[in-house]
């Protein structure tokens, strides 16, 4: 473990290079490269299986990589065990230390590693407050509830005074309600404590709302690396264009012949911003159920279609109308309060500029 | 179908007859049977039972039998020791073999199998291998250590010691597969925490883990309890209760009086003694484990 | 050794960013002072815990003459299987000299029809409870479970007065009605577990196909339960088998099973010991549960620990 910080890893927090994890002959994690931004919340965003955990594990310490470095605040810590890393690690299951009491779970780390015992009662009351455990500190984790319970995980990561947070799904174990709650406290944890957070999740809406970037993770390979809302915008391939968004985007396919897609509907990509200069062949139309325009919107727009209204779900704020185009489903979102009926025939209208193109060989946006 | 409800009793007729045997065993033979030795411990009945009532006489001669005091005594002390050593010696195995190792259905297979034989089994090849002159203290002297001395089948201090020897070789491996079990259903994110928090791996194990399988331990107790009362088989082979009283046990005494030397009454007597001892323990355990799930 | 120049962060396809220091995976010698400690005690362990069986099948193939000549842990120079002929067919337990198989066969007929009653009567016990509780069922069961606990010396006695009454003392299928009873806690309680473990919806299922008591057991649970019925087999068996309490009490000389005769062979002969036939019987006597529990592996196990989890 060297000591001398690399020039190269100047502002990252975190950085992970070429990073591989073999089980056997089968590759969890395949040439991984990943930089953290001092202070940055990242969320690791994917499916089971993904290698989002396996990938946060080897941050900590906790699995070996077959090969590459990872390098914490400027250190080697490749081979540096976990309490050597400067990390803190927060758990699906809190795995709090049963037999004793909130405040034996926040000092127990500290007494261990021989802090002055003023040093760790200074740390505990700082944890204490900035998480509400005050009135929590004497009971035992039996007594305290779901919520409660993860906020003591938090803070026996806060008192060990480190950089980095690490976040294995921390909220899955919780109601809907208290994950909310929860997800908000989050935030402004980060937002007072301006630590960089790594955190695992296969929930898009937590993505979405804690990131400032997210690393969309499918088959131990990152799919793509950005701002959340670039991802929902700008998807970079098919995977990450139907993971994100609910209901997910509509896709069409076709054929990209010049600057224009045909399928079951022509629309010439104008305003589209292409990656490269196109080229023809196969490829995917996708436009999401809200960003389809309807009623006097429609009228103007570049593209229009009719298409027929097979089914109509009102959820309140909004209606989700079930349309098909070609032989593919075309979902649309509109507004809770429009008078729409199954069977109606209204006119659509879509916009190149709000679209995503894919090839359809490879899955990239075009 | 009759539209009258048939009266309770004669519901599920099948049911209660298939119930039968419990019943019959549970009411006959255990409160039963027990009922009439602790009735008859107050008679004095020798070669047959008499109901001649005879107060506490039994008990006076019970507790004056220095043979009697002895194996209450000796039963104490193996109690004890087997407690303490089995828990001990139980855990650290099953720690050692809950280390992700190589072969560990092997060793656990080698620390099993003593458990599948009888004690008297187990007795009698523990009573050969301390055998003084052809055993262990026999081969110690003849490679040169001529004052070695390990004979504790004839040696009323040691013979305890026999007893333990036999006993823990037979009972650990019941002991280490419980903990084994209740290790490996220590959540494994508890054993991630504490590497993050740098704690050391025997620190773990002594002061997260061990309070985490207190059901496991308790469980152990009472196994191990209940089998210590029942001591019997293992005296009988390995030291035939000596040498002298030095390791008679309740449960010989109260065979020997009661087949061999025609003494009924005390056989009676020492029997609802040892009744005594169990419900003494196991009652006040069931109402602190059960009593208060009844209620709630 | 130089650093790589830094590249943005994209996803991967990017030329080798390791720097120099430590990479990969941490090299690890294959002799840890931690692995040369665990597998050292489980050695020295493993080595006191085969000790005794070393001992027994090493004494049991020696002569005579070999064994008086001390060293309890060698092999013996010249093999002979004459201590186990002499064991098996001419020891002596009082009056009769034609060795321990006399007492394997009572042991076999004592196992054997106990081994049945007693699974097939805790069996449909613990379906009863399960299924079809009635008034009375579980105060029922747990003085039965209580019953486990009690010592049994304080109830072997009234016990050998009904034998008597019934005329069965002395008799192999006396002793086998006492396993049967003294194998009801543990053995109803094993199914009692294993049935109530079951979805209730099948036994719904099955009541509303028309089945009735015996039924639904036969044709629907049993079929389902052959792992505990297996479990349950090897609890008796060798619980019974290894039985010296019960065998000695309710039998005869000539129905002694194989532990108590064994134990006359050894302890109670008079003249001079011969060892290694005491220990060619003592091995016989105890090669049938072994045997079980080598076959049965993960199914042992399995059935000790269902015993230890009670209530």
């Amino acid at each position: 473990m060297l000591d001398q910080s690399h020039p190269a890893l100047d502002g990252q927090s975190v950085s992970i290079r070429d990073l591989q994890l073999d089980f056997g002959s089968v590759s969890v994690l395949r040439d991984l490269n990943l930089d953290i931004h001092k202070g940055e919340f990242l969320v690791l965003l994917g499916a089971s299986g993904c290698g989002k955990s396996t990938l946060l594990n080897c941050i900590a310490g906790l699995l070996e990589p077959t090969g590459g470095q990872i390098f914490i605040e400027g250190k080697n810590v490749t081979w540096a065990e976990p309490s050597e890393r400067g990390i803190g690690m927060v758990f699906q299951s809190y795995a709090l230390y049963p037999q004793m009491t909130v405040e034996g779970n926040l000092s127990f780390g500290l007494k261990n590693a021989r802090l002055p015992k003023d040093e760790i009662a200074k740390r505990v009351a700082r944890a204490a407050e900035i998480l509400h455990l005050g009135p929590l500190l004497k009971r035992k984790p039996a007594a305290l509830s779901g919520g409660q319970r993860q906020r003591v995980a938090i803070g026996r990561a806060l008192v060990r005074d480190v950089d980095v947070f690490l976040f294995d799904e921390p909220l899955s174990n919780l109601d809907a309600k208290l994950r909310a709650e929860l997800r908000v406290e989050l935030k402004r944890l980060h937002n007072s404590l301006d630590s960089t957070m790594i955190y695992v999740t296969h929930d898009q809406v937590e993505a979405m709302t804690l990131a400032d970037r997210i690393a969309i993770m499918k088959g131990g390979v990152i799919q793509q690396l950005a701002a959340p809302l670039e991802i929902y915008n700008r998807p970079a391939n098919l995977y990450v264009a139907d993971f994100i968004g609910a209901p997910p985007m509509n896709l069409l396919r076709g054929d990209l012949r010049g600057s224009e897609f045909r399928g079951a509907v022509t629309v010439p990509m104008v305003g589209y911003d292409f990656a490269a200069p196109p080229k023809d062949g196969a490829a995917v139309f996708g436009i999401r159920p809200e960003h389809v325009l309807v009623g006097e919107a429609a009228a103007t727009a570049p593209v229009r279609t009719e298409v027929t209204v097979e089914i109509v779900e009102p959820m309140g704020a909004d209606t989700l109308l079930w349309t098909r185009i070609g032989e593919d489903d075309f979902r649309i979102r509109i507004d809770g309060q429009t008078p729409i009926r199954g069977g109606d025939r209204i006119t659509i209208g879509l916009d190149p500029a709000r679209a995503s193109l894919f090839d359809a060989a490879t899955e990239l946006r075009l | 179908m009759s539209t009258r409800r048939p009266s309770s009793l004669l519901r599920n007729p099948m049911a209660k007859l298939a119930a039968v045997p419990m019943v019959v065993t549970a009411t006959v033979v255990f409160i039963g049977c027990s009922l009439w030795t602790v009735v008859y411990s107050f008679t004095d009945s020798k070669l047959l039972p008499r109901a001649n009532f005879d107060g506490f006489a039994q008990y006076d001669r019970l507790w004056s039998s220095s043979r009697w005091i002895a194996s209450v005594e000796n039963l104490a002390i193996y109690g004890i020791l087997t407690l303490l050593l089995s828990l001990t010696l139980g855990f650290v195995f099953a720690a050692l073999l809950d280390q992700k190792i190589r072969g560990e259905n092997v060793f656990r297979s080698i620390i099993l199998y003593p458990y599948a034989l009888s004690f008297i089994v187990t007795g009698l090849v523990w009573q050969w291998i301390l055998n003084p002159d052809l055993g262990i203290q026999g081969m110690v002297r003849a490679a040169g250590w001529e004052s070695f001395a390990f004979d504790p089948l004839h040696t009323p201090g040691l013979v305890m010691v026999a007893l333990l020897m036999a006993g823990l070789w037979q009972g650990t491996g019941l002991v280490t597969v419980i903990m084994l079990a209740g290790l490996r259903g220590v959540d494994e994110d508890i054993w991630k925490a504490s590497r993050v928090d740098g704690i050391p791996a025997w620190k773990t194990y002594l002061l997260i883990v061990v309070p985490i399988l207190r059901p496991v331990f308790v469980t152990s107790v009472v196994l191990i309890g209940a089998g210590i009362v029942k001591l019997y088989d293992l005296v009988v082979a390995l030291t035939g209760g000596g040498p002298g009283n030095a390791s008679e046990v309740p449960a010989k005494y109260v065979y020997d009086y009661m087949f061999a030397n025609q003494n009924l009454g005390q056989g009676f007597a020492a029997s609802t003694m040892m009744l005594l001892a169990v419900l003494v323990i196991v009652i006040p355990w069931a109402v602190l484990e059960f009593g208060g799930k009844r209620r709630g | 050794m130089a650093d790589v120049a830094f590249t943005p962060d994209q996803a991967s396809g990017t030329p080798a960013r390791t720097l120099a220091g430590p990479v990969g995976a941490r090299p690890k010698s294959r002799i840890t002072p931690r692995k040369v400690m665990i597998y050292g005690a489980l050695g020295l362990v493993s080595l006191y815990w085969l000790l005794p069986l070393w001992v027994m099948v090493m004494t049991s193939l020696k002569g005579m003459p070999e064994i008086r000549m001390g060293n309890i842990f060698a092999p013996p120079v010249e093999v002979t299987f004459q201590p186990w002929v002499k064991a098996w067919a001419e020891a002596c337990t009082g009056l009769n000299c034609d060795g321990l198989s006399r007492g394997f066969w009572n042991s076999v007929a004592i196992v054997v029809p106990s081994t049945v009653l007693s699974i097939a009567v805790a069996s449909v016990n613990g379906y009863a409870l399960v299924n079809w509780k009635f008034k009375g069922s579980e105060v029922f069961f747990t003085i039965l479970i209580f019953g486990a606990f009690i010592p049994y010396q304080v109830m072997i006695y009234p016990i050998v007065v009904i034998l008597r009454e019934i005329g069965l003392m002395g008799s192999v299928w006396g002793l086998v009605l006492v396993h049967t009873v003294f194998g009801m806690p543990i053995i109803t309680l094993l199914f009692r577990n294993y049935f109530a473990s079951l979805p209730e919806e099948l036994f719904k299922a099955a009541r509303v196909d028309g089945a009735g008591f015996w039924g639904i057991f036969l044709r629907v649970l049993v079929p389902m339960s052959l792992p505990i019925f297996a479990v349950a087999m090897i609890l008796q068996i060798t619980g019974i088998w290894n039985d010296f309490l019960f065998g000695v009490i309710y039998t005869k000389p000539d129905t002694y099973p194989m532990t108590v005769q064994l134990n006359n062979i050894v302890n109670s002969t008079q003249g001079v010991k011969e060892y290694n036939v005491n220990m060619a019987a003592t091995l016989i006597t105890g090669l049938v549960p072994l045997s079980i529990y080598l076959i049965s592996g993960k199914l042992f196990v399995r059935g000790i620990a269902a015993g230890a989890v009670k209530g």
